[in-house]
């Protein structure tokens, strides 16, 4: 049972909505790294299924959930650092470190200021964020390591759309870690 | 009091992690990893997941196979004879491309072109992906262990699939064509132009580098070209789809790989590729003039007449010598091999390509002509003349004085 309230000012939330999850060990461990493993291997199978980015769903997770914005930031770097082991040779160690780590940050500042809890909330989050992701990539990619790289505003909106949706799936069955 | 720090932690800290992160961009963009050396956590990391990945795909493999091969048997009679009935289709098929195929290789040979042989192939699985739209990169189940090496060529039998960038000891890394920084060198298979097949960062494939007044239509095939030295020529890549002006004066072809790349499972990596001269064993002894005279038509048997008006048993002018050589149905005459026979540097392709029918209406009347006693007129040269590595002087038997050489 480990259940910490977080007295903040200017929260939106009551003070029960505040309310500071934490995991076991073995689920901070093993579900990221299952993310990831799902990533990889789905694909081969699954045609369309590299649109959902499940790192990307669980960073959210764990950041909204601790509402630590230095460890959703620590969190979100390490999924990421984990995904781009696995991106080739041509990609780079830290373009998806950064991306994550950033909305790993600022989903846990969100998460002390709103309600996170309800779907609407979760899929508004993943949605936007989700936008945010995909631009800071633009943006190494493209600005800092002069890759070529196409924004699609429709790819990226549907993509959103999809990561939404199979997010408040993917939010309800991790709820179940929560130890509250 | 409270510290900078203390007050703007979470801040310091995401700018920490970030600086760090660009710095690592840094300095793997300043020093560019080659092909054949790897980052040791790159290693670690899919060292760790690749039993993993094997696991996963073979417990799926096995299930399917059990459902597939003792369960769900509906339909395989059926099948079976389907696959008969083809079989004999493909055996008669197999004969006839057999002889052109030899044919071809004996004008190949004379015009001392050197062919690309796959010599050794190794199957592997596709186990993962780079799980990403942005990277398009492919894991197979054999690495160094199986003899695997970077900028090996990796294909299906329907086509090319893309070469291998980063080897692990159980696993490999594959760069498929449809990657945007992949390149191949490819051929449209009818006109011979060449370009190069570029991936793109939503997976299309483009070839590019066709200057935009050439003719490409859709449909059109494209194989590899064999430039790039990692496939080996002649392998198919795709289909043109459509062909629209492009900037710099490029037509801008878009190929839908032939390989299924979406939905590959199986490959073969090319492990092992000779370039040699095609076989034609049964080339040396021939001379240019009897393969000349191969490909002519022959005139039919026509009983002859003495003197006194009998009909000779033996009296075809035009066979007398080679009547035991068969007319050949449907022969063509290969104009371009006949015309370059003495030019080792023409085109095989055109010589192939450009063969051209001799209607026997067209052949010339030949003289009768005492057997044993014709001569070979100029246009017929000895083969030591044009065919100095196939037929050299000693190869070659006696001339025959019966064969007759076709007159103008």
């Amino acid at each position: 049972m480990s259940t910490r309230t977080m007295p903040f000012r200017g929260s939106l939330t009551s003070r029960d909505q505040i309310a500071v999850y934490e995991f076991s060990w073995p689920v901070v461990l093993l579900v990221p790294l299952a993310a990831v493993l799902i990533q990889i291997f789905v694909p081969v199978r699954v045609r369309y299924f590299p649109i959902i980015d499940l790192p990307f769903m669980v960073t959210i997770f764990f950041a909204v959930a601790r509402r630590n914005p230095v460890s959703g930031c620590v969190t979100g770097c390490i999924i990421g650092l984990l995904q781009d082991l696995f991106a080739g040779p041509n990609h780079p160690l830290g373009m998806y470190g950064i991306p994550l780590s950033v909305v790993g940050y600022f989903a846990s500042s969100l998460g002390v200021k709103i309600d996170v809890e309800n779907p609407g909330s979760r899929f508004l989050i993943t949605y936007l964020f989700f936008v945010l992701h995909q631009g800071i990539y633009y943006g190494v990619a493209h600005g800092l390591l002069r890759q070529a790289q196409v924004w699609s505003w429709s790819h990226v909106a549907i993509s959103a759309l999809a990561n939404g949706i199979i997010a408040l799936f993917v939010y309800a069955f991790l709820d179940r870690f929560k130890q509250r | 009091m409270e510290t900078f720090f203390g007050r703007y932690r979470n801040l310091v800290v995401l700018t920490a992690i970030l600086f760090a992160q660009i710095i690592g961009l840094a300095v793997q963009v300043r020093r560019p990893t080659h092909m054949g050396e790897t980052r040791l956590i790159r290693v670690w990391a899919i060292a760790a997941v690749t039993p993993l990945e094997k696991a996963a795909i073979h417990a799926q493999k096995w299930v399917q196979g059990l459902w597939t091969n003792y369960a769900y048997l509906r339909g395989v009679r059926r099948e079976n004879r389907e696959l008969r009935a083809e079989l004999d289709r493909m055996k008669i098929e197999q004969t006839r491309l057999g002889e052109d195929a030899r044919m071809a290789q004996r004008v190949q040979a004379l015009l001392a072109f050197k062919e690309q042989y796959v010599d050794e192939t190794v199957a592997a699985q596709v186990i993962g992906t780079s799980g990403s739209e942005q990277s398009r990169v492919l894991y197979i189940d054999k690495g160094t262990k199986d003899g695997i090496k970077a900028d090996m060529a990796v294909i299906t039998p329907t086509g090319i699939v893309g070469k291998i960038v980063q080897v692990f000891p159980d696993a490999s890394q594959v760069l498929p064509i449809n990657d945007q920084f992949s390149g191949v060198g490819a051929t449209l298979k009818e006109s011979r132009l060449q370009g190069i097949l570029k991936g793109s960062q939503n997976g299309a494939t483009t070839l590019q580098y066709i200057m935009a007044d050439e003719k490409v239509a859709p449909g059109d095939e494209v194989i590899t070209s064999g430039g790039d030295r990692i496939f080996p020529k002649g392998l198919p890549v795709g289909k043109v789809v459509s062909v629209e002006p492009g900037k710099d004066l490029f037509l801008n072809i878009r190929v839908v790989p032939a390989a299924r790349l979406d939905r590959v499972e199986e490959v073969l990596v090319i492990t092992k590729i000779t370039e040699k001269m095609p076989d034609a064993k049964d080339l040396a002894p021939i001379r240019a003039s009897d393969i000349l005279a191969d490909r002519l038509p022959t005139i039919p048997n026509k009983p002859g007449t003495d003197t006194a008006g009998n009909p000779k048993p033996d009296a075809n002018p035009g066979t007398a010598g080679g009547a035991a050589r068969p007319p050949i149905a449907g022969t063509t005459k290969p104009a371009g091999a006949t015309a370059t026979i003495g030019r080792p540097g023409g085109n095989a392709g055109g010589a192939s390509a450009s063969t051209t029918s001799k209607p026997a209406a067209t052949v010339p009347n030949r003289k009768p002509a005492p057997a044993g006693n014709e001569t070979a007129p100029p246009a017929a040269k000895p083969a030591s003349e044009t065919l100095p590595a196939a037929a050299t002087p000693s190869q070659q038997p006696p001339a025959s004085p019966a064969q007759p050489p076709p007159q103008p």
